[in-house]
């Protein structure tokens, strides 16, 4: 297993300026260019790394509902793609995912477009860069995280730079051992390195995979950094959990299972987890038995609306408890089944938490509500 | 009501079933059992090894049924024995044969001539045996529309060896609901007296003004029998919620607090459905549309003071 992890083993002066090969950044035409999308001042994450580091399979994974393993047979991505992901009212926010190998200091193409590190890196931005822990860290992936970081440290101090430490999963990676081995090196050599070439950029690491709730744990924290709104959601699940004796609540996003705010707790993975399960059944068990109704002369299940709620008892008397409070979002507790007895008193409160939700997101039209 | 069930047949006790489990090496009989009985799941499949000689297994389904499963290692050295010394010991008293074909399977004479020789040892020894052939690993077909080209071409070669057995068939794969259908019939069959359960059942959705209630086997969440009072699109939501409820039963039983699934309710603006614990061996799911609050009240109800009278009941369908 040794063998197959390479690292670079000291921390250099980045005195030259690395060849990334002439030319890369312009590419062929891609697929689906929106143009108008980059005008738009939409939060925006990007996802950079070398090729086949698994960028484009943690898009498709999470936002495509693609399967782990038919993302074996993706092919690489030749051009920028953008797409915007507008499921809820809380947030809307763009993921560029730029072909592996890309120079991060140069121009590139978006159709007929160009565009360059001031644009990638200005605003409320942050970097998602893969590493792919089965092949190691050296050369041209390690340089390009110090250049990326320096890049996007020179136009725009706040980025924030997420490196996850990608496919800890397989032969490899048996047991968490050789997981946190593999981080503690990855995380020694970057910061050395950033550290070496007086470069200041917040980094948090994290250990992902697509074959498990990993990713979907870490892409989430990287979305919640950048929703305004954040804070005032925290402290707005603390009031429930405490009014209700709640344990553990999250808002998640039904359609990409990303959680979008959590209460003040930590977060357990595990309880994340059978969350994040949760939906899966609500969703599909909904589809099934939910009313069709014609959509533009096709039928089409009413699946996840307005009145969506579940309640799954488990054996360890707790509860998990399920309401939707606002298109594509669902709140979702873990109650104790002793505080559960007092349904009527939860739901109350989660209507008012509800009212207080569509405010944040339409103060103005709440506003004329009340007036109203 | 009451009459009619003490009136069934007490006493007999129908004792093991015996189930064969049949087809080549490689081709996904222990993957398959180890998923429906023994709470794998599909991605776990990988860590088996190949299964030598005969893999006795003792399933104890709705409480009194026991599944005697026999699944035959498939290697070539092992078929060979069966024809020759075990061939009797193997092939009679058999229930149930299930023959499993590998769609990717390099040698398909070679497989049709070992079926041609099981089928053999079962006219002679267990002629009365009920037959499925599951046509497996369907996910290997690129395509979905191809699926059932690909079925058709398989079911028409494997009738063409049937001897003029009759014989069930069924299209699966462990990644998704298809494996559920065909265990589900495998196991209804087995099932003594379902008519009658079937009737209760039609009864108690009446009763409760449901739009279907549906009875699932507590362990595998195979569905043993159902009442449906209106038309659902969908002719396969059956397996689907048996491979949904599976699926969360056992992700329940990995988090940290080993919780097993206990009951749920979900519902929208347009239905409500209850899924609770019901007999000793069984789950069951009631459906409602109706929105009111005193329709979900009498649901619970309902479902409470059926308990008792299915659990006298669902017993002696078995025959004990």
């Amino acid at each position: 297993p040794q063998s197959a992890k390479r690292h670079a083993t000291s921390a250099q002066k980045m005195t030259e300026a690395w060849d990334y090969g002439s030319s890369i950044n312009t590419f062929p035409e891609s697929v689906e260019v929106d143009p108008s999308i980059l005008s738009e001042a939409s939060p925006k994450v990007l996802l950079v790394g070398a090729r086949r580091s698994g960028k484009s399979s943690i898009y498709r994974v999470l936002f495509s509902k693609m399967s782990p393993h038919e993302t074996l047979f993706l092919e690489s991505t030749n051009a920028l793609e953008i797409s915007r992901i507008s499921n809820s009212k809380l947030i809307t926010f763009q993921i560029w995912d730029f072909p592996g190998g890309f120079d991060p200091r140069g121009e590139f193409q978006y159709g007929d477009a160009v565009v360059g590190p001031s644009t990638a890196y200005s605003g409320s931005t942050a970097v998602v860069m893969c590493v792919d822990a089965q092949v190691g860290l050296e050369g041209e992936a390690l340089r390009r995280i110090i250049d990326t970081a320096e890049a996007a440290s020179t136009i725009n101090p706040s980025v924030r730079l997420h490196v996850f430490i990608h496919k800890v999963d397989g032969e490899l990676f048996p047991s968490d051992d050789e997981k946190l081995e593999t981080k503690t090196q990855i995380v020694t050599l970057i910061n050395d390195h950033l550290e070496e070439n007086n470069i200041h950029i917040s980094v948090t690491y994290s250990l992902t995979s697509i074959y498990d709730n990993s990713i979907s744990e870490c892409f989430s924290k990287v979305v919640q950094e950048l929703i305004p709104s954040y804070g005032v959601l925290e402290k707005l699940l603390d009031t429930l959990n405490s009014t209700c004796n709640i344990e553990k609540s999250f808002i998640f996003d039904v359609m990409s299972k990303l959680y979008y705010a959590t209460d003040s707790n930590p977060v357990d993975l595990q309880t994340h987890e059978l969350c994040s399960d949760m939906i899966d059944v609500v969703i599909d068990i909904s589809g099934i038995y939910g009313a069709v109704t014609e959509v533009g002369g096709r039928p089409k299940v009413q699946a996840y609306d307005a009145a969506s709620a579940s309640a799954i008892k488990l054996s360890n008397e707790l509860v998990l408890y399920l309401r939707e409070v606002s298109t594509s979002l669902a709140l979702v507790c873990l109650v104790r089944a002793r505080n559960f007895k007092k349904r009527g008193l939860i739901d109350y409160n989660i209507d008012t938490f509800k009212t207080a939700l569509a405010e944040i997101f339409e103060p103005e039209a709440s506003e004329a509500q009340a007036e109203r | 009501r009451r009459e009619a069930a003490r009136g069934a047949p007490q006493g007999r006790k129908m004792g093991k079933k015996k189930v064969l489990l049949m087809g080549k090496q490689g081709s996904g009989k222990t993957s398959m059992r180890s998923i429906i009985f023994a709470n794998y799941l599909a991605n776990d499949t990988r860590r088996l090894s190949p299964t030598l000689d005969v893999e006795h297994s003792n399933v104890r389904f709705l409480g009194d049924l026991v599944l005697n499963l026999w699944d035959c290692g498939g290697q070539e050295h092992f078929y060979e024995s069966y024809f020759d010394s075990q061939r009797d010991e193997i092939f009679r008293g058999v229930e149930v044969l299930i023959y499993v074909f590998d769609i990717e399977t390099p040698d398909a004479d070679k497989d049709f001539g070992y079926f041609d020789g099981v089928l053999q040892a079962i006219e002679q020894n267990s002629p009365d045996a009920r037959i499925f052939c599951l046509v497996h690993k369907m996910d290997l077909v690129g395509e979905e529309h191809m699926r059932d080209a690909t079925f058709e071409e398989w079911k028409a070669r494997i009738s063409e060896h049937s001897r003029d057995m009759a014989m069930e068939y069924f299209q699966t794969s462990i990644w998704d609901e298809t494996l559920y259908r065909a265990w589900s019939s495998i196991v209804y069959s087995l099932i003594p007296n379902v008519g009658l359960l079937e009737s209760h059942l039609e009864e108690f959705c009446n009763i409760c003004d449901a739009d279907e209630i549906v009875l699932f086997e507590r362990a595998t969440f195979l569905v043993i029998s159902h009442s449906t009072a209106r038309p659902y699109r969908d002719p396969h939501r059956f397996e689907k919620v048996s491979n949904i409820i599976k699926q969360f039963k056992l992700s329940c039983s990995k988090s940290n607090a080993h919780a097993a699934f206990d009951g749920m309710e979900v519902s929208n603006s347009t239905f409500k459905a209850f899924i609770e614990k019901f007999t000793s061996n069984t789950y069951i799911m009631v459906i409602i549309s109706k929105d009111t609050a005193a329709q979900t009240a009498t649901v619970q109800l309902n479902i409470n003071a059926a308990k008792q009278h299915f659990e006298r009941f669902v017993p002696q369908t078995t025959g004990l």
